[in-house]
């Protein structure tokens, strides 16, 4: 890849604005995830006890929905990104090398 | 080839006859349905490697399997690589032991994923080529960060490959009645077959069929442990706790991560390592482009948390189960035969009878293999192409470095022999744990950084990479799980099991402060560089070629 080619793609707004929206959404669905499992091991390390909460009447404790809690809301996220990634960055990229294509 | 097919049959008939002398002793008769279906596996995955065989014609082909899987193939295939014997055999005997403790590891293990999506499988797309190291080398001094990388690559293989030979060899103890050392010897040279002459493309298939197969057995059993409980996972719950010795403990996290450091590093090394994975980083460059990667990752996801929920329910239906009156011909002395970690293959005889005994082995040893294939050809990829092609002799032909991978593979075949025998009362779930914690700590920090921070240089990244994975793997010697159970010492020098906490605040701030004190002019100009990468890892711009042939 050629400097002219850096500097073409890094000052096309398109680039700018694909790259921006992308990390946001990527941190914004990492922190949650991040913050999500973090709460869950630090419970574990420091209260355990409050996941021995039972639900209702019956002996099954609150940990089992949470575990379950997690698991569906990792796939959630993965989801999440992947129709935004695939949809709207994916064509603002080729919109990017549309634009550079008589450099590459 | 038929020289080496002629020497598996020598290996197998030897270890039926140690069966027989086992025979006596643990009063099992040979399973003749589970054995059949045994073979059918074996026949149907060997006839894969002949197929791709033939179709393995470049470099790349052997590795990435030529660039043209699919995003839901290699989603399929990640999930297989993922549900390894660790995660079946492991995670259902952990539970099985310990009730949610196990639990604990599934979420953990599941967790890595998002992330992995986030922030790093499009740009491994976009950068590499056949290893992670083409992505940290990418501009970076070749030969000390292919260096560290092959070191790196080479010490997870090399953990999580003894925890799949564990697995497999308990597996065939059980199925066969043979003797341990012997199965461990079947294993190892059926997966040096599968890899010399299938390569990636082999082990890709044989991932996605053992991964169908394994996700429909499971579930399966999950379905039959339901159904005696009119599907009320309330009164699975009941009945395991009566039969469980700890009784309503096992509903709730309980002593097998004691302290708050232990769990806090298991944490990290589960999320973290997933991503400094080699095996898996490398399905990333199997598939043809970065919207591909992406789709992958949400389906090896959604399959991956499929599988721990129904692997809970067989794990605490094994508890119910295998702990009954009935569950007794299952113990010798005592003892569950085979270890915990033959759990859920104890509770599909239970459920299923001999037939579906076999499917399930048949599955497992599958899985084992296919893993087991992976792993080695990650570590194959290590040598031959990190270190051989690009450190020792950058002229090599294409033939020669599938040459020394295919020694590569042969060597790591022999060691995860000899490691597999030695670590044989391990459960295997927690030995994977150490294996991402060393990837966390060795694999993670190196690659992570050289895709987003500008700053970093060859020279922090060398020896901030090495700080990292010698404090890995130095804790983990010094830890209880080697220092003291495997090398009889009376206390471990290092109190924690999971090294991993500090093992990558080490790397992270090695690899910052050696950059940051760089001032050379090649640190310089590698900093320069970081602008035509970065242009690179967000568009794919200038990567198509590293799949076309």
């Amino acid at each position: 890849m050629n400097d002219e080619l850096v500097e073409r793609i890094e000052s096309n707004p398109k680039y700018k604005e694909l790259v921006s929206k992308r990390n946001s959404l990527g941190i914004k669905l990492g922190i949650f995830v991040l913050v999500m499992f973090y709460a869950y091991i630090l419970v574990i390390a420091f209260n355990k006890e409050l996941l021995a909460t039972k639900i209702g009447d019956g002996i099954t404790t609150i940990a089992f929905p949470i575990a379950l809690g997690i698991l569906v809301l990792s796939f959630i996220t993965t989801l999440i990104y992947v129709r935004k990634a695939n949809g709207e960055f994916e064509d603002l990229t080729k919109e990017i090398k549309k634009d550079v294509k008589d450099l590459i | 080839m038929l020289k080496i097919l002629a020497l598996i049959s020598i290996i197998a008939l030897g270890a039926f006859a140690a069966g027989d002398a086992t025979f006596e002793a643990t009063k099992r008769d040979l399973n003749v349905p589970a054995i059949i279906m045994f073979f059918v596996f074996i026949a149907g995955t060997l006839g894969i490697t002949y197929w791709a065989a033939k179709k393995t014609k470049s470099a790349s082909d052997f590795y990435t399997a030529g660039g043209g899987i699919t995003g839901f193939q290699n989603g399929l295939a990640i999930a297989g690589d993922y549900m390894s014997a660790a995660a079946f055999l492991g995670v259902s005997g952990l539970i099985y032991m310990k009730g949610y403790d196990g639990v604990i590891y599934a979420v953990s293990f599941l967790v890595g994923w998002p992330v992995i999506l986030f922030f790093m499988a499009e740009k491994l797309r976009n950068l590499g080529k056949f290893t992670f190291a083409d992505i940290a080398a990418y501009r970076l001094g070749q030969k000390e960060i292919r260096t560290l990388a092959a070191f790196g690559s080479i010490s997870v293989v090399v953990l999580y490959l003894i925890a799949q030979m564990v697995g497999a060899g308990k597996l065939i103890q059980v199925l066969f009645g043979m003797d341990y050392a012997y199965a461990v010897l079947m294993v190892g040279a059926l997966m040096i077959i599968y890899v010399t002459f299938g390569g990636m493309l082999a082990t890709t298939w044989v991932q996605i069929i053992k991964a169908c197969l394994l996700l429909s057995g499971v579930s399966f059993m999950a379905v039959m442990v339901l159904y005696h409980f009119n599907f009320n996972f309330e009164s699975l719950l009941v009945k395991a706790v009566e039969n469980h010795k700890s009784g309503e403990s096992i509903l709730s996290p309980g002593g097998f991560i004691t302290d708050p450091i232990s769990a806090i590093s298991l944490g990290m090394a589960l999320m973290l390592g997933t991503a400094g994975l080699p095996h898996v980083l490398m399905r990333f460059f199997t598939v043809g482009n970065a919207k591909e990667a992406r789709k992958s990752v949400v389906y090896a996801t959604g399959f991956v948390a499929y599988f721990w929920v129904i692997i809970t329910v067989v794990g605490f239906g094994a508890i119910a189960f295998l702990n009954s009156a009935e569950g007794a011909a299952y113990f010798v002395d005592g003892k569950l035969f085979g270890g915990s970690n033959m759990a859920s293959v104890h509770l599909s005889h239970m459920l299923g009878g001999n037939a579906f005994l076999g499917f399930i082995s048949a599955v497992a040893f599958a899985t084992i293999l296919a893993v087991v294939s992976g792993l080695t050809l990650a570590g194959a990829s290590a040598i031959s192409h990190d270190i051989y092609a690009n450190v020792i002799n950058p002229n090599a032909t294409d033939e020669k470095v599938v040459k020394i991978s295919k020694i590569t593979v042969v060597v790591m075949g022999v060691i995860g022999v000899v490691l597999g025998i030695a670590f044989e009362s391990q459960n295997i779930a927690y030995m994977v744990g150490l294996a991402f914690g060393i990837a966390a700590s060795a694999n993670f920090p190196i690659l992570f950084l050289s895709i987003y921070w500008s700053g970093l240089t060859t020279r922090g990244a060398f020896i901030g990479g090495f700080m990292g994975l010698i404090t890995a793997v130095a804790l983990v010697i010094l830890g209880p799980n080697v220092w003291k159970d495997i090398l009889g010492n009376k206390e471990a020098i290092f109190p924690f099991a999971h090294p991993a906490l500090f093992s990558v605040t080490v790397a992270f701030v090695s690899i910052w402060f050696f950059s940051k004190i760089d001032n050379s002019p090649r640190a310089k100009r590698e900093k320069e560089l970081f602008r035509a990468q970065n242009v690179r890892a967000n568009t794919g711009i200038g990567a198509d070629g590293a799949v076309s042939h």
